[in-house]
């Protein structure tokens, strides 16, 4: 790329032709504030913090849209370019609900910390308020209008990020919102409660439905048994909330503090990840060998299964018919410990951690559970964990490192890297080769399906199959495996979906990022290191070499896919109509 | 959609017109604003079941589309009256006293600005300038011109139009 030479600051620099001012001046360390600007996803200079003064040009312009250009002269923080900040963030706050003290975001506000570094000491502009709309039906996430500050970020995301569109501006002038079509609440738009839009929102005008007081209530509960279970993508990042590095692995330190919270079970959804393997892969094999419905399509991601039942009917037998890992783990706490221990399942209560936002809602599906309970009581996020450990005063970073209760807490490499997109195909793979040669296969890293290239492709030569796979990522890959499939040109036999952009680890439940601590690191690949490090810091690798989850068949299930594992472990769906407005 | 009018107006004609308008202009560029004109044309107004058609058409999301369409004024979720009240509320009206006209609107209609009469047969809108303030204050039903208004006036001009 060509390169032009400009001034900023006084300082001399060469930036490529098609870099902005922002870019151009971040490479030198010279810090532009933003808002609405989120990297690759949202550039739209709508919120006007970025504004820098450019010699000859009339007025100030946006950074983080004006490109660089030969012997541009920038100034980043004159006088005028202060105080135009200055006004443009008063007049943001002079319509936005400051009640920032007992906001869910305080501490975490990208709105706060701009106000507290531009110097922002009163607003001077008091006027009226929008009336808001606060939009909390869904059990995953809450829309409060009341916070929003119109940048847009939320809406990109979804637009085209995932590529299904539920957010927009609506309305005009003072009036503009951003809002589903007609104003309506996300559950009756084809929303798939993945969360993306919340991790995107610098405020508190979307956010995750909070369950914490759920938890804490039944924790200081006599009556209830309460168990608690973490994905594994929450360890890579949970971290993250008492700032340590993006890429973090605190498995050790977050067993300690789920203990010293008050479970009577620390156990480890791992260990339903390995559960999983054998499941699917028992049933992938059953499918190839029986000619099944292929491709077969993982099921592990709620965000994913919301979309398939929203947008392809047609298209879900093609589903695996395991229940993601942690419902099935909730379902052996309430018939297999139970009756193990001799608690009465509906006097057990059972917690998960996880970095999503579309689980609150996945717990919540009437086939998830029998006899009237559920297989899990509550899901938390990643986030609201992190603000539980706060809560009970554990000095987090101090921790000892800490374990799982056994059995159930017991896991193998391969359930860590569920956590990354390809992790569970991997994963897959470490087992069905075993199985199918009949061998303890040592050559166990599928890199093929690693990475974060949109969608994947592998051919596996395991004994007399060539196994053909595929991984995607992100609503806006699974929609193009889908009409791939729709048009008969998927030619595998098992495909990896994770609703997220990355997988789990980038789940809509995971501590926010904010937009200038994005900048030049994928926390994607960064949290997904942690992960695929612990695995090759253990021994045992490979899900059905996990002796505890050989024993829970042994005990329990039988086999793969018997009966009573079809009973515990296994669901359906069903298509769903994609709008549900009352006409 | 609540009132009768446009229940009868979404019927099976209307949405075929509606699929050529569609197949006439999905391939050009912007093809959504001239659909949204024709289809309000249709229909009276663009309710979300003709949205949503549009969206899934053009592969669009409905928040997009319905984005577009509050945004510009000309385009109506709900179906307008068989006569549309313009009141214009521009200075010159509004100082000659347009205030006092609305009032008494809203009183005989029994609606605010912006809503359609129960009944289908009123619109209320309030309008900028309408060039012709020598007769201020002054209001339009349908293309016929009313001015130099008094409040008194309003219901024996109502009457020729129930």
């Amino acid at each position: 790329m060509e390169k032009v030479t400009l001034t900023i600051n006084g300082i001399q620099v060469q930036a490529p032709k098609d870099y902005t001012i922002l870019k151009a001046a971040r490479e030198i360390g010279i810090h532009i504030p933003t808002l609405c600007y989120l990297e690759g996803v949202n550039e739209i200079g709508a919120c006007r913090v970025c504004v820098v003064e450019v010699e000859r040009a009339r007025a100030l312009l946006t950074a983080c849209t004006t490109p660089v250009a030969e012997g541009m002269v920038v100034k980043t923080n004159s006088k005028r370019v202060r105080e135009a900040r200055k006004m443009v963030v008063e007049l943001i706050l002079a319509n936005h609900n400051r009640e920032c003290l007992v906001c869910d975001r305080n501490g975490s506000c990208e709105l706060q910390k701009l106000t507290e570094e531009l110097g922002i000491k009163e607003v001077s502009y008091e006027g009226v308020k929008r009336t808001p709309t606060i939009d909390d039906f869904s059990p995953s996430i809450v829309r409060d209008t009341s916070k929003c500050i119109l940048c847009g970020r939320c809406i990109a995301t979804c637009k085209n990020v995932q590529e299904i569109g539920i957010l927009e501006f609506t309305n005009r002038g003072f009036n503009t919102e951003v809002s589903p079509a007609f104003n309506s609440s996300m559950t009756e738009m084809p929303c798939i409660y993945c969360g993306q839009c919340v991790n995107a929102c610098p405020v508190a005008a979307l956010r995750e439905k909070s369950s914490i007081d759920d938890v804490w209530e039944a924790i200081d509960n006599p009556d209830l048994h309460v168990i608690v279970q973490s994905a594994p993508a929450v360890r890579a990042a949970l971290g993250e909330c008492f700032d340590n590095p993006i890429g973090t692995n605190v498995t050790g330190k977050m067993a300690t503090a789920l203990h010293m919270m008050g479970f009577d079970k620390v156990f480890d959804t791992n260990f339903a990840a390995d559960l999983t393997i054998l499941e699917e892969g028992t049933e992938l094999l059953g499918r190839i060998k029986n000619g099944g419905v292929l491709p077969m399509i993982t099921s592990c991601s709620p965000g994913w299964i919301n979309f398939a039942e929203l947008n392809y009917p047609e298209l879900l037998p093609h589903l695996s018919s395991c229940k993601s890992p942690h419902q099935m783990f909730g379902a052996i706490m309430k018939t297999h410990y139970a009756k193990m221990n001799n608690i009465d399942p509906k006097k057990i209560y059972v917690v998960s951690v996880m970095p999503c936002t579309a689980k609150k809602y996945e717990c919540k599906r009437e086939e998830m559970g029998r006899d009237g309970y559920l297989d899990v009581d509550t899901v938390i996020t990643t986030r609201e964990l992190g603000k539980m450990i706060k809560q009970a005063s554990i000095d987090f970073n101090e921790l000892a490192e800490g374990k799982f209760d056994e059995y159930y807490g017991d896991y193998s490499g391969a359930a860590v890297i569920f956590g990354a997109t390809g992790g569970v195909m991997e994963a897959a793979l470490r087992t069905v080769a075993d199985v199918l040669t009949g061998k303890d296969l040592e050559a166990i890293e599928y890199k093929a399906v690693r990475g974060e290239e949109r969608i994947r492709e592998a051919e596996v030569q395991i004994g007399d199959l060539t196994v053909k796979a595929a991984v995607t990522h992100s609503a806006a890959g699974a929609r193009k495996i889908m009409e791939m499939i729709k048009a008969g040109e998927a030619d595998y036999h098992f495909i990896e979906i994770m609703g997220c952009d990355g997988g789990c680890v980038n789940g809509g439940g995971q501590p926010h990022v904010s937009a200038t601590n994005r900048v030049g690191i994928d926390i994607r690949l960064e949290r997904a290191k942690a992960l695929y490090s612990e695995d090759e810091s253990l021994e045992i690798r490979k899900s059905h070499k996990n002796p505890s989850i050989t024993r829970l068949y042994e005990e329990f299930l039988g086999e793969p896919n018997s009966h009573v594992a079809h009973e515990v472990l296994h669901t359906h769906y069903a298509g769903r109509d994609k709008y549900n407005l009352k006409k | 959609m609540e009132n009768q009018v446009m229940k009868e107006v979404l019927n099976e004609k209307n949405f075929a017109a509606l699929d050529q308008v569609i197949e006439a202009n999905k391939d050009r560029k912007g093809a959504l604003m001239p659909i949204l004109h024709e289809a309000q044309n249709i229909f009276g107004a663009l309710p979300i079941e003709v949205q949503t058609v549009i969206s899934e058409k053009l592969d669009i999301s409905l928040a997009e589309i319905y984005g577009v369409v509050t945004f510009y004024s000309q385009f109506s979720l709900v179906p307008k009256g068989e006569f549309v009240i313009g009141l214009c509320l521009g200075t010159a009206c509004y100082v000659k006293g347009a205030q006092n006209i609305l009032d008494r609107l809203e009183t005989e209609l029994g609606i605010k600005v912006g809503e359609t009469s129960k009944d289908g047969k009123f619109t209320l809108e309030a309008t900028r300038c309408l060039g012709c303030c020598g007769l201020a204050p002054v209001m339009v039903i349908n293309e016929k011109v009313y001015g130099r208004l008094e409040p008194g006036q309003i219901t024996g001009i109502l009457k020729q139009y129930k």
